[in-house]
C-alpha cells in the first residue's frame, strides 16, 4: 500500500466522509493489506488531525461528528477482517458512559461517546436517567477500565456523588477511574465527590480518559478555571 | 413613541406557527403517561408515548389561555404584569454555585446566600419579583424545592419565579403557598408565584414536566412554559428552526395545560439558546441566543399570549467586560421585544453561577433600558423652538426652568455604581461590592402578619423532620444573629 493510499484514508476521515472511508478500507482488504496497518497509518492519524484542529478551532463538533462516522464506516469494514485474521483493533480503554438518574440529557454523553469510540476506546452506553445500581451493575458485567458520567442539571449533578458512593459501598471503586461531565460540573465538583477526573468537553474528555489509562498526571491537561 | 424590535416579518411568524403545528401532528410530541389519558380523551391521537395532536385542538387551547393576568405581592396587591409589551425582571434562578464575594471565586451556594440574594433583589426595584435563585447546599436535594421558595417568602414580599423538580415538591410548594395566601382561592385570586415548566428538547414532555403542568393548571396557579432548544443540537441549527420548535414545545405545553383546566394562567417562555459547536456549552450570553429569546417571544406575542425569555446573564466566570458586554446587550434586546418576564440577571458561567455583585450592576442596565423604553416624546407645543426663543444662541439652557421641570424625566439618574466624571473610582467590583453591602445594610424584612408567620415555620419544621434537616438554614441563624 502506497503513502498515497494512506494518505486518502487520513483524508477521508479529516473531510468526514464515510462513504470514501469505507470504499478505502474495502480496497486495502482486496488488496491483502494488513487492516492494522490501515488503521494506524491512515485513519487515525486522520482522527488525531481533526483533534488538532478542534483544539485550534478551526474544524468544530459537526466536523468532528462526521469524522467519527467516517471512522466508524471504515472500522465496520476493518473489524470482520481483523477478526478473520485472528486478531483486533487494540483497544484504548473500556468505557461505561451514561447520563445520571434524574436526567434525560444525552447530547454531550453521547458526543463523548462517539469520540472515545473514534480513538480506540470500546463504550458501553447506558442512556440517561441511570441510577447507581445500573452503574454498578454494568461494572460487574463489563469490568471497565473508568465510567464517565454526564448531568445537565444542577438538580441531577449530585446524583454522581450517589454513583461514587455506591461503588464505594460496593468495593467497585479501585477497579475503575471516574470521569465526570456537564453543563454545571467543575474540576471542584469533580475534586469534592472524589471523581478522579472532570472534562469540560468531548474532546477532553478523550485526553483525559487517555491520560488516565496511560498514567499521566492529570495536571499536564489542567487548564486555569 | 414606545421602541420595538422585530425579528421576523408578519409572514415569516405565520410560517413559522405553520410548520409548529406540523410538527404536533407529525412526529408528534412524546409525552409522559401522566398526560396520555388527558389528551387522548381530548382528541389527540396516542401511541407509544407519542402525541399527535391535530391543529383544531391546538388552536382551541389557544383561545381559552388568558392573555393577560397579574402575579401578586404579600399583600395582595397586582405588581407585575404579563401581558401586552410590559417588561420585568426577575434574577436566574437553581443555579449551584455563587461567586464568593471575598474570594471572587465560585463555591456552592448555600441557604444564606440565598437568603443574602433575596434581600438584595428585595432592595432593588429593578426586580419586580424575586426568584428562588439557587439551589442550597446545606440543604437536602429532595427539601431543595420548597425549601428555596420557603427561603424566598420569608424573606420577600415581591412576586415569585419558582419551579419544582419534582411531582412531590410541586405538591408541597403548592401547600405552601396555599398557607402564604391564606387558602386554595386566594392563592387562585391573587398568585404569589409563577412555577417554571420545562419540556426537554427536542418536544419532550418527561413524568415530572407533565404532571407539573396538569396539576399546576389544575390549582388555578401560573406556569410558564421554559422551552430550551439548542440550536445544532437539540434543535434545528438554522435560528428560525429552533423557533419553530420552540413554538411546537410551548403550543404542546399550551394544549396539555388548558386541557385540564381551560383558562388557567399560561405563559409562551423559554430559554433558547445555541449550541458552541467548539466548547459543547450552551453560550446564553451570545447574540444567537437573544435573537432567538426576541423571535420566540414574538411568536407568543403574535398568539396574545404573555411571554417570558432568559437573558441579562453571561458566559463569563468573572464581573468583567464580557459580562458587561452580554448582560447589558440582551438586556436591551429583551426590552426592545417587550418580553413580560425577563429571567437570568445576576448569572454567570451560563447560567452555572449567581453573583451578588452582578446583580446590581444588572439592575443599572435595567434601569437604562427602562428609560430606553419610554423612548423620545414630545414635551410641549413646541420641541425646541420655545426654548430657544428664551436662550438665543448663548445657549444657557441650564437655566431655563423647561430644564429644571424636565430634566428628571428625560433623563435617567444611575446609582453611584456607574462611574461618571470625578477623578477615577475604584474598579467596578469595588464599587459594585461596596453597593451590595449599602443595600444590604438598608433591608428590612417585610412585615408579615405574625400567626402566618408561624403557621409558614411550623410548615416548615414539620418538613424539615421529614427530610432530616435538623435545623432550618437561612431562617434560624439569621434570627440568632438578629
Amino acid at each position: 500500500m502506497s503513502d498515497s493510499m494512506f494518505s486518502a484514508m487520513k483524508q477521508s476521515i479529516v473531510d468526514g466522509a464515510p462513504e470514501t472511508a469505507a470504499t478505502l478500507a474495502e480496497q486495502c482488504v482486496s488488496d491483502g493489506v494488513a487492516p492494522l496497518d490501515a488503521i494506524n497509518q491512515g485513519y487515525v492519524p486522520g482522527m488525531h488531525f481533526v483533534g488538532e484542529q478542534f483544539g485550534l478551532r478551526k474544524m468544530f463538533l459537526p466536523d468532528m461528528m462526521a469524522s467519527a462516522e467516517a471512522m466508524r464506516a471504515a472500522m465496520n469494514i476493518l473489524d470482520p477482517q481483523l477478526k478473520r485474521m485472528g486478531n483486533s483493533r487494540p483497544c484504548a480503554g473500556v468505557v461505561i458512559l451514561g447520563t445520571v438518574k434524574g436526567d434525560i440529557h444525552e447530547i454531550g454523553k453521547c458526543l463523548v461517546g462517539t469520540l472515545l469510540t473514534a480513538h480506540g476506546f470500546r463504550v458501553h452506553d447506558l442512556g440517561a436517567d441511570v441510577s447507581a445500581d445500573k452503574f454498578v451493575a454494568a461494572i460487574r458485567q463489563h469490568n471497565p477500565d473508568l465510567i464517565g458520567m454526564s448531568a445537565l442539571l444542577t438538580t441531577t449533578m449530585k446524583n454522581q456523588r450517589t454513583v461514587v458512593e455506591a461503588l464505594d459501598k460496593e468495593g467497585l471503586r479501585s477497579r475503575v477511574k471516574v470521569m465526570v461531565g456537564g453543563a454545571p460540573v467543575t474540576r471542584q465538583w469533580a475534586a469534592e465527590i472524589g471523581a478522579d477526573a472532570y472534562g469540560k468537553d468531548a474532546v477532553t474528555a478523550v485526553a483525559i480518559a487517555r491520560a488516565l489509562m496511560e498514567g499521566t498526571p492529570l495536571e499536564v491537561l489542567a487548564e486555569p478555571q | 413613541m414606545r421602541p420595538h424590535l422585530e425579528l421576523m416579518d408578519r409572514a415569516l411568524v405565520e410560517r413559522v406557527l405553520g410548520e409548529a403545528f406540523e410538527l404536533l401532528e407529525d412526529p408528534g410530541v412524546r409525552v409522559a403517561p401522566y398526560a396520555v389519558e388527558l389528551l387522548r380523551e381530548a382528541g389527540a391521537r396516542v401511541e407509544d408515548g407519542v402525541a399527535h395532536i391535530p391543529e383544531w385542538l391546538a388552536s382551541r387551547a389557544l383561545t381559552t389561555a388568558p392573555h393577560e393576568f397579574h402575579l401578586h405581592n404579600r399583600e395582595g396587591q397586582a405588581v407585575v404584569h404579563y401581558g401586552g409589551y410590559d417588561v420585568q425582571f426577575d434574577p436566574g434562578s437553581s443555579c449551584l454555585n455563587i461567586l464568593d464575594s471575598e474570594s471572587r471565586e465560585a463555591r456552592l451556594a448555600l441557604a444564606a446566600d440565598l437568603v443574602r440574594m433575596v434581600q438584595l433583589a428585595e432592595m432593588l426595584p429593578e426586580y419586580s419579583a424575586q426568584s428562588t435563585a439557587m439551589v442550597c447546599n446545606d440543604v437536602p436535594q429532595d427539601a431543595g424545592d420548597w425549601y428555596r421558595l420557603f427561603l424566598v417568602l420569608y424573606y420577600s414580599a415581591k412576586p415569585v419565579v419558582t419551579g419544582a423538580f419534582s411531582g412531590p415538591s410541586l405538591a408541597t410548594m403548592l401547600r405552601l403557598l396555599t398557607l402564604e395566601s391564606g387558602g386554595e382561592l386566594e392563592l387562585r385570586r391573587k398568585p404569589r408565584a409563577i412555577f417554571d415548566v420545562c419540556p426537554s428538547p427536542p418536544l419532550n414532555w418527561s413524568e415530572f414536566a407533565s404532571e407539573n403542568i396538569i396539576e399546576l393548571a389544575r390549582a388555578g396557579v401560573p406556569a410558564e412554559i421554559v422551552s430550551m432548544p439548542l440550536a445544532g443540537a437539540a434543535a434545528p441549527i438554522t435560528l428560525v428552526g429552533s423557533v419553530v420548535q420552540h413554538a411546537a414545545e410551548c403550543l404542546s405545553g399550551v394544549v396539555i395545560h388548558q386541557t385540564a383546566r381551560a383558562g388557567s394562567p399560561i405563559v409562551w417562555g423559554g430559554a433558547p439558546a445555541i449550541f458552541d459547536m467548539s466548547s459543547g456549552t450552551t453560550p446564553m450570553g451570545s447574540i444567537e441566543t437573544a435573537m432567538l429569546n426576541v423571535a420566540c417571544s414574538q411568536v407568543g406575542k403574535h398568539l396574545g399570549l404573555p411571554t417570558h425569555g432568559y437573558l441579562v446573564n453571561s458566559d463569563g466566570k468573572l464581573l468583567d467586560a464580557q459580562a458587561g458586554m452580554e448582560s447589558g446587550m440582551s438586556t436591551v434586546l429583551g426590552g426592545l421585544a417587550g418580553i413580560n418576564m425577563i429571567s437570568g440577571a445576576g448569572m454567570l458561567d451560563s447560567l452555572a453561577c449567581h453573583s451578588f455583585e452582578k446583580l446590581v450592576v444588572d439592575a443599572e442596565a435595567i434601569a437604562s433600558v427602562r428609560r430606553l423604553l419610554a423612548g423620545i416624546e414630545p414635551r410641549g407645543a413646541s420641541l425646541a423652538t420655545a426654548m430657544f426663543a428664551q436662550t438665543g444662541l448663548a445657549g444657557d439652557f441650564l437655566k431655563l426652568k423647561e430644564t429644571r421641570a424636565l430634566f428628571r424625566s428625560e433623563q435617567h439618574f444611575p446609582s453611584n455604581l456607574i462611574e461618571r466624571g470625578g477623578s477615577g473610582s475604584p474598579e467596578l467590583w469595588t464599587r459594585a461590592h461596596e453597593r451590595v453591602q449599602e443595600l444590604l445594610a438598608g433591608y428590612e424584612r417585610p412585615a408579615i402578619a405574625s400567626e402566618r408567620q408561624d403557621d409558614m415555620l411550623a410548615f416548615a419544621e414539620e418538613q424539615a423532620e421529614r427530610h432530616d434537616l435538623l435545623r432550618l438554614p437561612g431562617i434560624y441563624q439569621q434570627r440568632q444573629s438578629a
